[in-house]
């Protein structure tokens, strides 16, 4: 087998039976950057050198067997907002063109530990608001399956990376489905841990209260792999939970007997693709034939959930967002009269339509006088809807459905009506407000082409059901094509 | 006849807490550090940081509240105070609002009519300091020290019940004494480590209603508080008699001057925009949390004295004065649980400490011996090593630089010389020289014998035991 076909878990294994190097991994990477990335725009940043270096001393280290871990060597992608000392963060915004943070998160710091290469950063929307990778402000990622089509958001960088063979595997961030939206359009296994399993610490914040760092990988046995890396317990994040029973591989286990699981109605009514219905329908059809119990059930609360995430994470996205200032760091205004001016027209110069238009959604909000009516009422039907899942987990082990509406739209079809762009991310937000875990994983192809996902959510801390059903799935499914394949 | 006013006052007083570390990362609080070198990513607001509460800052606000009889919130949170001023990294400062850690509480003063009142204590609350502002007139641009950025403060806010600047005076006193028993702070107003601003009205006597209050900034002593009240109530007054309205803003008080002038009114006030910040979890007062605290509250002045009157032999005067600052008390207790002899102690501190202090213009928080080294001293006067005329000079030393008595007496020779043959032939020399004086001695004039006393102490520098001079002399004589 091709190092370039292999999965993460599977080329680490070879690193450590010396029949390739964690050098000629990188080098087959950085060359298939070099020729393909200017046809994706996955990247923002590529560290070539930085790469090269980290590579070598890491086969040192593998050689010398201080390192044994199973990542350790293979080279991955990092969203571009999660800050890496020295190298260039930008949010993929014009107000951090110039950033480059003085310390690490500590999730990309858990993989340089486990012997990661990092080979750059990767395209996103702009501060992760988006579901397209379209508000990038260092152009638009396209999606490695049909470069007419968007990689999804905004984690649409990392997903296409991984789908297009640009690395091995990508971290990314998801706050209302922004790893498993682009998962699922990019054919990509895609992973929302439970709030707080990883630290947020040195994850430029959109929404605080949903945002986490997750996976995004090209098999379950590689998602599970990286996700026992990066959960870890933080001090430094005080949202960040001591678990014990991080040791996710453990639930690689090919069987779903008795598995119960739920299928909401309310996720395959008006507005949800045939095809994308029926693949994922599908599923539920051969998990029960592996044994699971598969019954129907209501979540109806979910339509309220959009208003609640926009309202919510524009509020917190609105006071997250006002460090960036044009005084300490990032982008400055050229010609300015006085600090209000000053920081004016640095804000308005700097950020991008989607984000001055979250702001002033979260500013509005958070106003006096209409605190108590949006914001506030939107966390009490945040916690509603934590409690409509809590009942539904008390009788499934799983909830299944779609990840997302459609298949990828096209370049250019979205940003126009951003209600309707909000609506497509229905099956993904909720998870994010009752800070569950989802996966998302492929499940078939409309007739275009274009993958198509399945998601599986889990209540708090039930990861490993999830690792479980999607790992005996996939055994199921039979391997799914890579996109480079498909492409070239 | 003209209308008689009353003032209603109430205070906001920020207070910086002693805490080694700052409220949200493990940066040092010590003041006076090269410019941003106490610094991280938390406190300077880079992207992707994160808060995390310091705990003893929790303890420390817990502690004020139990001391001024508050409720404490069992379940507390931070709210974000969205703002833009270079000085606040983040452009919000992390505060508490809608869930402040103690209420309704209150403490007693004593009226100039010599009786007690309550004044409320509205709410306590946790906060981060803002950064330092360097406005370089000569480059035409500013600084930013993010030093003090995430100092821990505490707000105490208290109702409108003070009448006076005397109850206020009494209020803050009150306040600072309960907060440097506690050790949470040195709370000093000219650095700025206590903070008051003064809300004040006036209104007609026996009107049921407030007037409309204005809110005054930059009080830095407890005279310039007073100073301010008074101005204010006049041009409060003032308005009111001339038929105009008092409006509703912040004002800031320009000592010098002895006037304030308007900062920003009411209709310009900011929106805020407050919010539970996400990046903390709320705060969870747990009972054994509480217990732990109570059970190392310390002694408060009031047991104190009480307890210093059951103890130590000393003038009810003394205890009050010496327990009217803890950090006086503690060199009291300190240098006395060494020498044993409390009536000692206490005299240094009541007279030439006392006086020392107003001479030089010394805080008692600015006192600087030790109290082992005022325990040295007093052994050094106790077997008549140096005399009284001595110990002061030394003492006064020991005031401005903390020496060690014993080793300075030594350096500098001052011990008093025991030599009978030294001392016999000095004053058999003064004697010589003194006939005048000796005459009149033998001619019954007694004081004579002081001169020659005196004359002996200066050829000898000072350094003999006056009374064994005194002795020496009449058997030579």
């Amino acid at each position: 087998m091709s190092i370039m076909d292999m999965t993460a878990v599977e080329l680490a294994a070879a690193i450590k039976a010396g029949k390739t190097t964690a050098v000629e991994a990188t080098e087959a990477m950085l060359a298939r950057i070099e020729e393909k990335d200017k046809n994706y725009n996955c990247y923002v940043t590529v560290d070539k050198k930085g790469a090269l270096a980290q590579a070598k001393e890491i086969q040192t280290k593998i050689e010398a067997g201080e390192l044994t871990g199973p990542l350790a060597g293979v080279p991955v992608a990092i969203k571009d907002n999660m800050c890496t000392e020295g190298l260039l963060t930008t949010c993929s915004s014009k107000i951090l063109h110039n950033f480059v943070p003085t310390y690490t998160a500590e999730a990309v710091l858990n993989l340089q530990r486990a012997g990661a290469v990092i080979l750059g950063k990767t395209n996103m929307d702009e501060f992760a608001m988006g579901s397209t990778t379209e508000t990038s402000a260092y152009g638009v990622t396209k999606n490695p399956w049909n470069t007419e089509h968007v990689p999804g958001g905004s984690s649409g960088g990392s997903a296409a990376a991984v789908a297009a063979n640009e690395c091995y595997y990508a971290l990314g961030s998801d706050t209302g489905g922004s790893i498993r939206q682009p998962a699922s359009y990019c054919g990509t296994v895609g992973m929302k841990p439970t709030y707080g399993t990883v630290s947020r610490y040195g994850l430029i914040a959109y929404g605080s209260s949903l945002d986490q760092i997750g996976p995004l990988t090209k098999d379950v046995t590689d998602c599970a792999t990286v996700l026992e890396m990066i959960a870890s317990h933080d001090e430094k994040d005080s949202t960040s939970v001591e678990r014990q029973d991080t040791d996710f591989t453990s639930a690689l286990i090919d069987d779903v007997q008795g598995m119960r699981i739920g299928i909401p109605s309310d996720y395959f009514g008006e507005g949800l693709d045939e095809e994308v219905k029926a693949a994922v329908l599908k599923v539920a059809e051969q998990l029960e034939q592996k044994g699971a119990v598969v019954e129907n059930f209501d979540l109806s609360l979910v339509e309220y959930a959009i208003p609640t995430y926009y309202t919510i994470a524009a509020a917190e996205a609105s006071s997250n967002l006002e460090r960036f200032d044009g005084i300490k760091y990032g982008y400055r205004t050229q010609d300015y009269a006085g600090l209000h001016n000053m920081y004016k027209k640095s804000r308005s110069e700097g950020f991008g339509e989607e984000v001055k238009r979250r702001i002033m959604l979260g500013s509005f909000v958070l106003s006096s006088g209409y605190y108590d009516a949006y914001y506030l009422k939107a966390l009490r039907v945040k916690a509603l809807i934590k409690k409509a899942f809590d009942e539904a987990f008390s009788k499934y082990d799983v909830i299944l459905g779609p990840v997302a509406p459609t298949t990828a739209p096209k370049l250019g079809s979205s940003l126009a009506d951003p209600i309707k762009m909000y609506l497509g991310d229905i099956y993904t937000i909720a998870v994010n407000l009752a800070g569950l875990p989802g996966i998302s994983l492929p499940c078939g192809a409309d007739k275009n082409g274009l993958p198509i996902g399945l998601q599986l959510i889990g209540d708090c801390f039930q990861e490993k059901k999830l690792i479980q059903t999607a790992y005996t799935y996939e055994k199921v499914r039979g391997a799914f094509p890579a996109a480079s394949k498909e492409v070239g | 006849m003209a209308k008689e006013y009353e003032t209603v006052i109430g205070l906001e007083v920020h207070v910086e807490l002693a805490t080694k570390t700052k409220i949200f990362c493990g940066c040092s609080t010590a003041f006076g550090a090269q410019p941003n070198t106490q610094t991280c990513p938390v406190c300077t607001g880079m992207p992707g940081s994160l808060p995390v509460l310091n705990k003893q800052v929790l303890e420390y606000a817990i502690a004020v509240g139990l001391a001024t009889n508050c409720d404490i919130t069992r379940y507390a949170k931070f709210d974000r105070k969205n703002y833009f001023y270079p000085d606040n990294p983040q452009n919000y400062q992390i505060s508490q609002l809608y869930l402040p850690i103690c209420r309704n509480g209150g403490v007693e003063i004593e009226t100039q009519e010599g009786g007690v009142k309550t004044v409320g204590i509205h709410e306590i609350h946790m906060e981060e300091d803002a950064g330092k502002l360097i406005h370089d007139e000569w480059e035409d641009c500013s600084l930013v020290d993010y030093n003090r950025s995430g100092v821990p403060l505490i707000e105490i806010v208290s109702e409108p019940d003070m009448r006076s600047a005397e109850e206020v005076i009494a209020y803050l006193e009150k306040l600072r004494l309960i907060i440097q028993y506690l050790g949470a702070s040195d709370c000093k107003l000219q650095e700025g480590s206590m903070r008051a601003d003064v809300n004040l009205s006036v209104r007609e006597v026996g009107a049921k209603e407030f007037g409309t209050r204005t809110e005054m900034k930059n009080l830095n002593s407890f005279k310039a508080i007073s100073r301010a009240i008074a101005g204010e109530t006049e041009r409060q007054i003032d308005l009111l008699e001339s038929g105009e309205k008092v409006v509703q803003e912040t004002r800031r008080w320009d000592d010098t001057k002895g006037e304030s002038y308007a900062m920003r009114s009411k209709e310009d006030a900011q929106d805020y925009r407050y919010f539970p910040d996400p990046d903390l979890v709320p705060i969870l007062v747990s009972d054994e949390m509480l217990a732990d605290i109570k059970a190392r509250q310390p002694e408060f002045r009031t047991e104190k004295m009480k307890r210093y009157k059951e103890e130590f032999d000393i003038p009810d005067y003394d205890i009050e004065i010496i327990t009217g600052s803890k950090h006086m008390a503690d060199l009291f207790e300190a240098a006395t649980a060494i020498c044993k002899q409390p009536k000692k102690v206490s005299n240094w501190l009541m007279v030439e400490t006392l006086r020392l202090m107003k001479e030089k213009e010394v805080e008692v928080e600015d006192l600087r011996f030790s109290p082992e080294n005022l325990a040295k001293l007093i052994a050094l006067t106790d077997c008549k090593a140096i005399n009284s005329s001595v110990a002061k000079e030394v003492f006064e030393v020991m005031f401005d630089e903390n020496v060690d008595p014993e080793q300075y007496v030594e350096e500098k020779g001052l011990k008093t010389v025991n030599d009978e043959g030294t001392l016999r032939k000095t004053i058999e020399e003064v004697i010589a020289a003194n006939p005048q004086s000796v005459d009149d001695y033998h001619n019954g004039k007694e004081k004579a014998i002081g001169f020659l006393v005196g004359q002996t102490m200066k050829a000898m520098k000072g350094k003999a035991d006056p009374a064994m001079v005194n002795q020496m002399l009449k058997e030579l004589l």
